[in-house]
């Protein structure tokens, strides 16, 4: 059914199409409306779930381990200090193999303080085993949480997932979203039945200690699991496509790629800003396109490697800095892209940091930057940051 | 096992640590004197491997010596100085 | 694509005003986006809220600095902000004002138009006498200016989604479309 919805009310629905069974969560801006409504849906009965009211983010997610201990489905949201919070935690998820699903609500650390979007949250968590994909609109948002827990739940993977929403411009933004009836997602994700369930009649140890000769072993499986996952987000994007009709049948969407000239890879709601900047770059006839990375962890390390052979300059916006070179998802692509080093040339980019808005104008000026280093084969600065204030951009 | 592949995917164990006999590793064995004992429950209260037992209010507290690891905090803590802390050599 | 931008106060109801709006085009077979500006909501100091309207799907996702229409909820915003800041030179204004458009003295614009949306918001007990809730009676006012959004639909968003007694805001939506002044 057609409907008008802001993306955490999105999320908040996904929760409820999945038959979510345990809910546990702390309120923080922008995320907020994603636990209230969910509060609101299991008070009304419209949820048949336990909803645990936690002191933090951080008990919010020991909650959900033990909870998916016991064999439940399990969901949270959190943002930024939220998240940082939880950092302890998000290991013990992934570690014990718990495949909890959480929308972020993307939005900066401060100080400087600040509760506008920008990917500095989840960058942070990026090496904490959790799987994390972005939306570019609350569509996605609501497919995406969906698809979460059926590549979650597999028992090849039984790792976490992150689904990462920018704050505000889709969390506060209300946009067309067709929801599926809770029927049809009956067929497509069916009940959470882990192999290790705790049976409180054969009591367990759970998570116990394991010597330095086989915990090496263990986190090999969980690395193991994330390569897996690749393939089963594949396979659950065109399960998805058939009985939804929209597709999300690979980790890295294509837009206006094949006769590219240059391509830059974007994540999150300003893959949309920058498609439309593609569009207008096009009717001026200059071959740009856009590639959407739609999974970090995983990461497409194929894809991207694909999108070189036939792309040779690309340039990675990032919505976050990792005080190295450039953002996290530029250190991820020129590191797949090493192997043709010689041949591709990658210029980061960072913008849109602390909610800083990010105009199509801005895209087009990165799109002929990156065709003038197409023609000239050669660029002078690695990263930039994009509509800084250094004194020349004109505000 | 002999590769990952033979692994759990997360960690647990067969059993609780019930099955862990942490009293072989005592060197000083705690000793309730009932005499003394004034059945306050403070060793019960502050025992960190929940080793002493009080089954019914009113009974004496009993050390669970499989589980003790004799670490003397139920001695220190004791208000009447009931518990006393003897070497295990000393008494087989 | 069309772009509107709402100026009012924290509490008269822009950002539902915006999201109405937008499930009224999206009623009428169109793409919407309605967004509020993101910060710090306060109940009495200006706030403005967005709607975009296209044929195709929506999928920029940066903030409105040129609308095509500007609606203001509250007349002494205008002497208060520049509401007319980005306006599209062919663009139009609303504002609500128990006043015909050239006696508006902040205001120096062509095309605008007035309806008195407070005096419809108290005939239909919408909010209280001294803090009415104007969102439903502007946009049906603003249907009048902007042909792509009938009154039909939008009374059938407000209908579906209006908080409050949704006939009193249909029918005072009804009123201001037929009361607005100034259309040219």
């Amino acid at each position: 059914m057609l409907d008008l919805m802001t993306g955490n009310a999105a999320a908040a629905k996904a929760a409820m199409l999945a038959r979510v069974e345990v809910i546990a969560a702390y309120p923080i801006t922008p995320q907020t409306s994603i636990s209230e409504k969910l509060a609101e849906m299991v008070a009304n009965g419209e949820m048949n779930a336990k909803y645990i009211k936690v002191e933090s983010e951080h008990s919010a997610m020991a909650a959900l381990i033990g909870a998916s201990y016991i064999g439940a489905r399990t969901f949270t949201a959190t943002s930024s200090q939220g998240l940082a919070l939880m950092h302890e935690m998000l290991f013990w998820a992934s570690g014990a193999r718990r495949p909890i699903v959480m929308p972020v609500v993307s939005r900066a650390l401060g100080p400087p303080w600040n509760i506008w979007t920008d990917h500095m949250d989840v960058m942070g968590e990026r090496d904490t085993g959790w799987m994390q994909l972005f939306c570019e609109n609350n569509q996605e948002t609501l497919d995406l949480i969906l698809m979460a827990y059926r590549v979650a739940e597999d028992k090849d993977i039984m790792l976490p997932a992150m689904i990462i929403e920018d704050g505000f411009i889709l969390s506060h933004t209300f946009e067309k979203v067709d929801v599926p009836a809770i029927e049809e997602i009956d067929f497509y994700l069916h009940p959470f039945n882990p192999d290790v369930k705790v049976n409180f009649r054969k009591p367990r140890r759970y998570g116990s200690l394991v010597m330095p000769d086989w915990a090496m072993e263990f986190r090999y499986n969980n690395a193991l699991a994330m390569e897996k996952a690749k393939k089963k987000w594949v396979e659950a994007g065109i399960a998805f496509k058939k009985a939804f009709g929209r597709d999300y049948s690979s980790l890295v969407e294509l837009y206006r790629c094949e006769d590219a000239d240059v391509a830059l890879i974007v994540a999150g709601s300003a893959a949309g800003t920058a498609k439309v900047s593609a569009d207008r770059m096009r009717e001026r006839g200059r071959k740009v396109g856009v590639a959407k990375l739609r999974a970090f962890r995983p990461f497409p390390t194929e894809e991207v490697m694909r999108l070189g052979e036939g792309v040779r300059t690309i340039g990675v916006f990032d919505r976050s800095y990792t005080f190295a070179q450039g953002g996290a998802i530029y250190g991820e692509v020129r590191n797949a892209l090493y192997p043709m080093a010689s041949d591709v040339r990658v210029k980061g980019y960072i913008g849109g940091l602390g909610g800083r808005d990010i105009t199509e104008a801005e895209f087009e000026k990165m799109f002929e930057d990156l065709l003038a280093i197409a023609k000239s084969g050669s660029m002078s600065k690695d990263v930039e940051w994009v509509a800084l204030k250094d004194g020349s951009y004109r505000w | 096992m002999e590769t990952y592949r033979d692994l759990p995917q997360s960690t647990y164990s067969l059993q609780t640590t019930e099955s862990v006999r942490t009293g072989t590793w005592r060197t000083f064995r705690p000793i309730i004197d009932t005499k003394k004992c004034t059945r306050c429950y403070t060793c019960w209260k502050f025992c960190p491997d929940v080793s002493i037992e009080v089954r019914e209010e009113g009974e004496y507290p009993r050390v669970d010596y499989d589980h003790c690891k004799g670490c003397g905090i139920c001695a220190n803590e004791c208000p009447t100085g009931a518990i006393e802390m003897v070497r295990e050599d000393s008494i087989c | 694509m069309i772009e509107i931008r709402f100026h009012g106060r924290g509490g008269q109801g822009a950002v539902v005003a915006s999201e109405l709006l937008a499930r009224a085009a999206v009623m009428n077979r169109l793409h919407a986006a309605a967004f509020p500006f993101f910060g710090v909501e306060r109940r009495g100091a200006p706030v403005t809220a967005f709607c975009r309207i296209d044929l195709k799907p929506i999928r920029t996702h940066s903030e409105i600095y040129f609308p095509d229409y500007v609606v203001v909820l509250d007349p002494d915003l205008v002497s208060m902000t520049n509401v007319l800041q980005g306006l599209k030179p062919d663009g139009a204004l609303l504002i609500n004002s128990a006043k015909e458009s050239c006696d508006l003295q902040h205001v120096k614009w062509n095309k605008v138009a007035t309806v008195d949306a407070t005096s419809i918001a108290i005939k239909y007990g919408l909010g209280s006498e001294n803090s009415p809730i104007v969102n439903t009676a502007i946009i049906g006012a603003f249907s009048k200016i902007c042909p792509q959004v009938p009154l039909e639909s939008v009374i059938e968003s407000i209908l579906k989604a209006s908080p409050g007694d949704k006939k009193a805001n249909a029918e005072a939506a009804k009123e201001a479309f037929e009361t607005v002044k100034g259309v040219w």
